[in-house]
């Protein structure tokens, strides 16, 4: 059973401002994001999935999503190289944990920016990867020597959807649910000859993070106001646990960025 | 224009990057040339694809970049030329870089020079502090002169065939068959005369005695009064002949009205190049009176310009033809400037003479009998050429036929 690795929000804040979401003027309820986060945790659980965490530092306010702290294939750990100086020093502390947890950490070359989990997510055999805002392609191509695996690289166009777990989510049938308009016309492309079997999630339900999810067999967790996609999925046999979100969404993440898979697969192929 | 090279590496099938990079090149009114594809075989095998992107300025190229590089694709470094010097008067170095007709590229340090003329089984002379880069004959080498050597630093952008329009160039392509719809490809030759025309181009002609022998002069001429001619490459043969008609009414003999060989008439041609050596040459001879009709007549007349290159088996030759080989090759290559159309009719020799010094850019018809010849020209590199097989009396007439009628 895959195990997932969270970060509790000890430190957790909007303390500056790098994707369209974060506005210092509009801070985080310390007590609410406190009652969110342990809410994710909970629902885990009980979920039956063993919860890991990873010690907070204090001003790394974003440590909280894990998700960023890299890719986890096997026993092998592909830290993120941020591209925002103000999370790049996440990346030391979440290579350490792995490492001291036993897994074999592989440095992408440091010019080469890649943020994880968050622009890199399986499905199938294929590892799809987001690129422009975050990650760059030439990263794609390092882990796609790694792993020796199919990579999709895919533009991100919209930047209020900067990380690729913010608009696709794989899911373990061969289908997926995703916002297509925040690909452009060649990502959708590629994306579509590839995933055929596709759930259009609407931009109103979109803005909510509903396809930062994540799914564990038929469970489906995610933020809460996506009821249409939470009707496709029903009819679809998932079982969705919407949650809210609010806190989190004004740093710009949710269910899937507070959640780094470990590993995400146990082999690249 | 100015260019860089771009590498792009990964699954750039599958993730549809290297459709997209090239759509951009496009959009962005740039042109690319793929100089390497190796596509990737397994599904986890990553491709690679190496393209050469140019722009019509330095800064969209450089705005251009700058978006794909984000695509993943990488600049490739630029190589400089290696040069080497010419060990003696007339001779290259080893491993020199043998030139084609096309529109080429030195990388000279930081600067790209553009070689000058686009002069096809040449060496490239490149002078430093002049930065130039002049495609070279043999006898233009001098010792000590810097030359090109391998092929690293040097770019070749290849001829562009119209996207716009089909002329009659691409709907020929370049095969030579005996099955084309001649009258088709005779019409659309015209309207390609009248556009270079129109265009300010230059037309040359490259003519065999087979337009005297044929019976073709006359609507040569009419070509020549027209304007459609600018300029005119043969040898001996061609203006012998036609002088021979001009004075005797008989091409090597044979009257060319009544098809019978007159008595004597093999002489005819001696006479006539005799007759042109007394008065001191083409011109002195039209200035005199002596020559009164005719090709060469026309030429004089209406500032046809000439070059009449000797060979082996010539009679004479004439005052005019010049015997000396090299000699003759930079007189014609003098006059190439603003040439845009070459019509080659009825000469293996000189056809592929001239095709050697011809820029790709030139657009060239060989009309001849024998399907040989336009395999010939191409073979030696000028495959640009298009060829015609039919007699040359019939594709003149037709073709002054349909210029007359558009008139």
């Amino acid at each position: 059973m895959r195990k997932l690795l969270l970060c509790p929000p000890d430190y957790y804040g909007i303390e500056y401002e790098i994707n369209p979401w974060m506005s210092r003027a509009r801070g985080a309820d310390t007590a609410l994001v406190q009652k969110q986060w342990r809410g994710l945790y909970e629902k885990l659980v009980s979920l039956g999935r063993e919860v890991l965490l990873v010690p907070p530092r204090p001003k790394l306010p974003d440590m909280v999503f894990t998700a960023n702290a890299g890719l986890t294939v096997g026993k092998r750990f592909i830290p993120s190289n941020f591209r925002h100086k103000e999370r790049a020093a996440e990346a030391p502390f979440f290579a350490a944990w792995m490492e001291e947890h036993g897994y074999e950490v592989i440095w992408l070359p440091a010019d080469q920016f890649f943020e994880g989990e968050g622009d890199a997510l399986f499905a199938g055999e294929t590892l799809f990867c987001g690129y422009k805002f975050r990650t760059d392609v030439a990263a794609h191509r390092s882990v796609a020597e790694i792993l020796r695996c199919l990579v999709i690289s895919v533009e991100l166009v919209d930047p209020r959807f900067y990380h690729i777990d913010t608009c696709f989510c794989p899911l373990p049938d061969g289908s997926a649910f995703w916002f297509p308009a925040a690909f452009d016309e060649y990502g959708q492309r590629a994306i579509r000859s590839h995933v055929p079997d596709l759930i259009d999630v609407p931009e109103e339900e979109a803005v909510h993070f509903s396809c930062n999810a994540v799914v564990l067999d038929r469970e489906v967790v995610l933020p809460e106001g996506a009821p249409r996609l939470v009707e496709s999925l029903g009819e679809r046999g998932y079982h969705c646990h919407p949650l809210p979100m609010s806190e989190f969404l004004k740093a710009g993440g949710a269910c899937k960025c507070l959640t780094m898979f470990m590993p995400q697969r146990e082999k690249s192929s | 224009m100015p260019s860089e090279t771009i590498e792009l590496r990964g699954h750039i099938i599958d993730s549809l990057i290297l459709p997209k990079v090239l759509d951009e090149i496009i959009a962005r009114e740039a042109t690319f040339k793929i100089g390497e594809i190796r596509i990737g075989e397994r599904r986890n095998d990553q491709s690679f694809a190496r393209i050469e992107v140019s722009s019509p300025s330095a800064d969209e190229l450089d705005a251009l970049v700058l978006r794909l590089r984000q695509h993943g694709a990488e600049v490739s470094e630029k190589k400089t030329v290696q040069l080497a010097a010419a060990p003696a008067d007339g001779v290259y170095p080893q491993g020199f870089y043998v030139t084609t007709n096309q529109q080429t590229f030195v990388r000279v340090g930081e600067a790209e020079i553009e070689v000058r003329p686009a002069l096809m089984d040449s060496a490239i002379v490149v002078d430093r502090a002049a930065k130039t880069a002049t495609a070279t004959k043999f006898y233009g080498i001098k010792k000590g002169m810097e030359v090109v050597v391998g092929h690293q630093g040097i770019r070749v952008v290849p001829l562009q065939r119209s996207t716009v329009r089909t002329d009659v160039f691409e709907f020929m392509s370049s095969n030579v068959s005996v099955e084309k719809p001649k009258s088709a490809v005779i019409r659309e030759m015209a309207r390609e005369f009248k556009r270079a025309r129109e265009e300010k181009g230059k037309i040359l002609v490259v003519g065999g005695p087979a337009i005297v022998h044929t019976g073709a002069a006359e609507h040569f001429e009419k070509l020549i009064e027209w304007g459609f001619v600018q300029l005119l490459f043969a040898g001996n043969a061609l203006a012998a002949h036609d002088i021979e008609y001009a004075l005797f009414e008989t091409s090597l003999g044979v009257n060319l009205e009544e098809g019978a060989l007159t008595q004597h008439g093999t002489q005819n041609h001696m006479r006539a190049i005799n007759a042109i050596r007394g008065a001191g040459g083409i011109r002195q001879a039209v200035a005199n009176g002596l020559l009164k009709r005719g090709i060469m007549y026309s030429c004089v007349k209406r500032g046809v310009d000439f070059v009449l290159a000797g060979s082996i088996r010539d009679d004479g030759p004439l005052p005019d033809v010049i015997t000396d080989a090299i000699e003759a090759q930079k007189a014609m290559r003098a006059k190439l400037d603003g040439v845009t159309i070459a019509v080659m009719m009825g000469t293996m020799l000189h056809s592929i003479a001239v095709g050697n010094l011809l820029p790709a850019t030139v657009k060239t018809l060989c009309i001849d009998i024998n399907p040989g010849v336009v395999t010939k020209l191409t073979d030696r590199g000028s495959f640009q050429a298009v060829g015609l097989v039919t007699d040359i009396e019939p594709f003149l007439r037709e073709l002054t036929d349909f210029i007359a009628a558009d008139r």
